[in-house]
């Protein structure tokens, strides 16, 4: 395990969570630094989701310690989480948008919540949510409420919510999951555009493998506005790292190339190959 | 291990040791239960006078809890009042008394059945309510995302849903007992032939302070417990929308029993203070 340096992201030292008499996370340690994109495979109740709300101070390790932009967030208040989290977007799995809210509140969320002068919670917010929404395709939505839309479209807004403060570090839980391939490949092109547009620090929860083929191996052509193939020389692939967890340990932690190396089944089943 | 007459038998002190820790694993999860509500409670009312104050959410709650529930706590106070009539008439009337009616309904509908009725109504139809709400956004990942937004979900939720029941509960149960009482005037008025004035004077002087303060004590007390074991429930909601269902029931059954158990008490002081004075 590397010290801790200035550009580091996330930080997990020795973390175990622990619900009721399940190790959700068994003794976890690695560090996300910033630029990267991290991409954690794993099968379902393999501690994905766990590691990411742990992350962002949602669930409290049983033991070990958490970093988030270098502070110490294993003993911190609700309260004095806040601040840190303003600095994170996430895309929940369950996309987690206020039902009772239009589309435009739900973006404008996060910017209204955070502000505190008048001037900004009234002038620059509707241009803001405007502009999320148009990044992700959706501005025809804004008075629509989240039942209105399709999984896909849900999913979409979500990732413009995240994205709305232009935060520092982006967690996405599982964002291509109960989507039809074609709606899939479309989130994570988004995701693909928002990293390389916006330069954010990434984690991906995923069980799809293609995921993180789609991160590793694309980048986003802001010329012709669609993914091209990443050349080697672009540093993507040094830039991506992935992980597997297999119930609630990590049993994998290395590039693309090491990845496809791998020979253990489990393993072996989130290899990319280049297609 | 000690073998008597070829049957193995424990140390004693291993049997108790085994049933303490099983008495222990059996004890923690209510235990640790009543730990979280109570936590959870003390944080809501003391969201109370911290900011912010999320003062649209507190209005909206009070709409859908006070003047959502008045159509059902008028009718329920209507027939309670109407029924007590005519029970009390029945008794009375062994006695040559029928004229104390508006007393006996006006004691009973202040005193017990206002409050309790009223608060069980709420429950009923706000506590499920709130339940199964907070429920939903919990297993939808709603309640994350707000914390992860950087709101207290216990100062955004759950304090306006308790202020708003514990403003709107007492009131609820001044109108549930006043239209409670033109039900058993009705009904004195149409079947046992008293004047206006027998009875509302009769039901009025025989209230005294102790009546009117238990009276809207309790719900104020009923609607603390209502709306938190409401927002107790939806928040610990885990299992997708079979727990919500789940959730609603406990949190009316709860609220419900909590109810009676609260009233003997409060009945209990009152009825102290009344001898005393």
């Amino acid at each position: 395990m590397p010290d801790a340096t200035d550009d580091s992201v996330v930080r997990f030292e020795n973390v175990t969570v622990v619900f009721d008499d399940l190790k959700a996370l068994d003794g976890i340690s690695f560090e996300i630094r910033r630029g990267q994109t991290r991409i954690i495979f794993g099968a379902a109740a393999s501690g994905k989701s766990v590691m990411l709300k742990t992350a962002l101070g949602l669930v409290r390790p049983a033991s070990g310690r958490v970093f988030l932009f270098g502070q110490d967030i294993t003993g911190m208040s609700e309260e004095q989480m806040f601040t840190l989290r303003g600095r994170v977007g996430v895309l929940f799995q369950e996309g987690g948008l206020f039902d009772s809210l239009t589309i435009e509140e739900n973006v404008a969320y996060p910017v209204v919540n955070r502000a505190t002068a008048p001037e900004e919670r009234n002038g620059d917010v509707t241009n803001r949510v405007r502009e999320a929404l148009r990044f992700v395709e959706l501005e025809h939505t804004l008075e629509k409420v989240p039942s209105e839309l399709s999984g896909g479209m849900r999913r979409r807004v979500g990732i413009a919510r995240a994205m709305v403060t232009e935060p520092a570090l982006m967690l996405y839980d599982s964002p291509s999951a109960g989507l039809d391939p074609i709606t899939a490949n479309t989130i994570m092109a988004l995701i693909v555009k928002a990293r390389d547009t916006r330069n954010t620090t990434i984690a991906i929860v995923t069980h799809r493998y293609q995921d993180g083929h789609i991160m590793a191996d694309f980048r986003y052509n802001p010329e012709s506005g669609e993914l091209e193939p990443a050349p080697r020389e672009s540093g993507i692939q040094e830039r991506t790292v992935f992980m597997v967890l297999r119930d609630g340990c990590l049993v994998f932690e290395g590039t693309r190339d090491e990845l496809n190396r791998q020979h253990d089944p489990y393993v072996a089943r989130f290899r990319i190959t280049r297609q | 291990m000690l073998r008597v007459s070829g049957i193995e038998t424990r140390p004693y002190a291993s049997i108790v040791t085994e049933a303490g820790a099983r008495l222990f694993d059996l004890l923690k999860p209510p235990v640790l239960a009543t730990q979280d509500y109570f936590t959870l409670t003390g944080r809501a009312v003391q969201n109370v006078v911290r900011r912010p104050f999320y003062a649209d959410d507190l209005f909206l709650q009070m709409d859908i809890i006070g003047v959502g529930s008045l159509p059902i706590v008028i009718l329920i106070g209507l027939f309670t009042g109407a029924v007590m009539s005519l029970q009390m008439a029945r008794a009375l009337e062994t006695y040559g008394a029928t004229g104390q009616v508006g007393q006996i309904v006006s004691i009973t509908l202040v005193r017990e059945l206002g409050p309790v009725l009223t608060s069980i109504l709420v429950a009923g139809r706000n506590a499920s309510g709130i339940a199964s709400e907070l429920g939903s956004m919990k297993v939808t990942e709603q309640i994350d995302a707000m914390r992860a937004l950087g709101t207290d979900p216990v100062k955004k939720l759950v304090t306006p849903r308790i202020a708003a029941t514990a403003l709107m509960l007492p009131v609820l149960t001044v109108i549930a007992d006043f239209v409670g009482l033109v039900g058993g005037y009705i009904v004195a008025s149409l079947l046992l032939n008293l004047t206006a004035s027998q009875f509302w004077t009769s039901a009025w002087r025989i209230l005294e302070w102790n009546d009117l303060t238990q009276g809207l004590l309790k719900p104020f007390i009923f609607a603390l417990v209502v709306s938190s074991v409401g927002c107790f429930y939806g928040l610990r909601t885990t299992g997708g929308t079979q727990g919500v269902g789940r959730s609603t029931t406990q949190a009316v059954v709860a609220a419900s029993v909590w109810i009676f158990i609260c009233d003997l008490f409060l009945t209990r002081i009152f009825v102290s203070l009344a001898r005393m004075s």
